[in-house]
């Protein structure tokens, strides 16, 4: 039995990876959209995290628990700097403020001789477990679930309803805002450094534009009426393509059909539930 | 006693100054006025109260502290409320928590309790339906929900928008009726509306606003007998 469970986790331990490190994504989307705004640099935030991490293990020989710390914090300041000027505007300038992010970083990784340039860094030890991987996730989805049955919870939910209707009820805006955004450049610098040292290798064209339309697309499909959401869409999205491999290339179709499906009869996304308050 | 005394407040959008330098003042525990045509600046002047809108130039002290150019949490914690226009309501989170997020300055939890008691027993519609979504309420319900959450917050100075709008006839009494019981206990009020008629009934002063500047001001009696007034916004019989 117990031999038969090892097979089985070596055969997949690149998917049964993939999902929890999914699900940190999506709960890094969640966190941006819970405050109603929307960011697209999920997936530079992960690249940044990524890279620092690579590096610091390379180079410096890092212990790993510091590498990780260094790829939650090296993204959160990056989102300071461009959450700073573009949260205090409404609309869209977030987004397209994180899409120019995600390119100036994908541009960077991919000249630059320190990130190995096109060929990216290989020979990246593998440092994450399970164990790791899932403790954490499950850390921040408690973490999550409590903030959400707070009075915390029910201001960004209700920053997420009307705006100007939240500004009134006396929620500094600006601040939660720009705390969400860090929030969420901490969990997907993690997750890139778990991914890195999981796979041995990163290139710059991991953390492009596909990559933060998919890690949005987890929340969408989700929903993000509670942290579950989208980290079930993460597992949906993830599964879902080694279930469709025999489509080869009109995975990809099949998996964009989904999506759209679920965005125009599924609003608010498969799982539409609140989550119950205490405060 | 004026708790709110605004001086040369300008506000505007894009290139355009849609309120051009007003001077107002609220005394303490009085029902105020702000009336007008369409467009003539009254929600921008709320806005900008509010701290929804940055003033251009101008000065808006509350209590004697200036509000002008600070963000609007902050105006909140200071007391002045604002109902938006249009019914603002959370749509769908419930009764409940659409009037806990009023509160949701104060942490003492008894004082959240007493508060929501007061507002049920002024909105027993209200009560019976704590758990529905606000979105299903009627768009008089609805602005009773937003007046209660502003309620929540007991501010010291309460900016109510335009809040007959759109209602039936009898919701529109029913509103007047509950802005009036307001001032009876005290409450400090910024009145926003087209409804100059009903306004000016309930106001102790008032200011009509034309093209963003004050055109008029005075006793709510005086400008109601006002024969500009009548002949502009009470419709002359």
């Amino acid at each position: 039995m117990t031999t038969f469970l090892d097979n089985f986790f070596f055969s997949y331990q690149t998917l049964i990876f993939a999902l929890g490190i999914n699900g940190l994504l999506a709960l890094s989307m969640y966190t941006v959209l819970a405050v109603g705004q929307l960011s697209l640099g999920q997936a530079a935030f992960m690249g940044i995290g990524a890279y620092v991490s690579a590096l610091l293990t390379l180079h410096l020989d890092w212990p790993f628990a510091a590498v990780l710390l260094a790829a939650m914090i090296v993204p959160a300041l990056f989102a300071l700097l461009i959450g700073g000027p573009t949260l205090k505007l409404t609309g869209v300038y977030l987004a397209l403020a994180t899409i120019a992010l995600g390119e100036i970083i994908r541009i960077f990784c991919n000249t630059s001789d320190l990130t190995g340039g096109a060929l990216g860094l290989s020979g990246i030890p593998n440092k994450t477990t399970f164990t790791l991987i899932f403790g954490l996730l499950a850390l921040a989805l408690v973490n999550f679930v409590l903030i959400a049955r707070s009075r915390v919870g029910r201001a960004m939910e209700a920053m997420r309803e009307d705006e100007v209707a939240a500004g009134v009820m006396g929620i500094n805006l600006p601040a939660m805002k720009l705390g969400a955004l860090v929030v969420s450049a901490m969990l997907a610098g993690l997750a890139g450094a778990l991914n890195a040292h999981a796979n041995s290798f990163i290139g710059p064209n991991d953390y492009g534009f596909d990559q933060a339309v998919t890690i949005l697309s987890f929340a969408l499909l989700g929903g993000i009426g509670s942290p579950f959401g989208p980290v079930l869409g993460a597992v949906i999205l993830t599964l879902l393509p080694e279930l469709l491999t025999a489509l080869h290339d009109f995975k990809l179709v099949v998996n964009g059909f989904i999506i759209v499906v679920a965005v125009l009869y599924m609003p608010r996304g498969l799982l539409s539930w609140r989550i119950g308050r205490v405060g | 006693m004026s708790v709110l005394k605004v001086r040369g407040l300008t506000l505007g959008y894009n290139r355009t100054d849609a309120v051009k330098g007003i001077d107002l003042d609220v005394a303490e525990g009085a029902v105020v006025s702000l009336i007008g045509a369409n467009g003539a600046g009254k929600t921008t002047t709320l806005r900008g109260l509010s701290g929804l809108l940055k003033a251009r130039a101008g000065s808006v002290l509350f209590q004697g502290a200036e509000m002008a150019g600070q963000p609007a949490y902050k105006i909140t914690r200071a007391g002045v409320i604002q109902v938006p226009e249009g019914r603002q309501v959370f749509a769908n989170m419930t009764i409940e928590e659409n009037l806990r997020m009023g509160a949701y300055l104060v942490q003492d939890k008894a004082e959240i309790a007493r508060r929501r008691v007061g507002v049920l027993e002024r909105f027993p519609r209200l009560g019976e339906r704590l758990q529905q979504l606000a979105g299903l309420l009627s768009g008089g319900e609805q602005q009773m929900l937003a007046i209660g959450r502003a309620l929540m917050a007991d501010p010291k100075l309460l900016l109510l928008d335009e809040p007959s709008m759109g209602l039936a006839p009898l919701f529109i009494e029913e509103i007047f009726a509950i802005i009036r019981a307001l001032k009876v206990e005290g409450r400090t009020i910024l009145l926003v509306e087209q409804n100059a008629q009903a306004a000016l009934e309930v106001s102790d002063h008032a200011y009509v606003l034309e093209s963003g500047r004050i055109k008029l001001q005075g006793p709510a009696t005086e400008i109601a007998s006002n024969p500009e007034v009548i002949a502009a916004y009470l419709g002359a019989a």
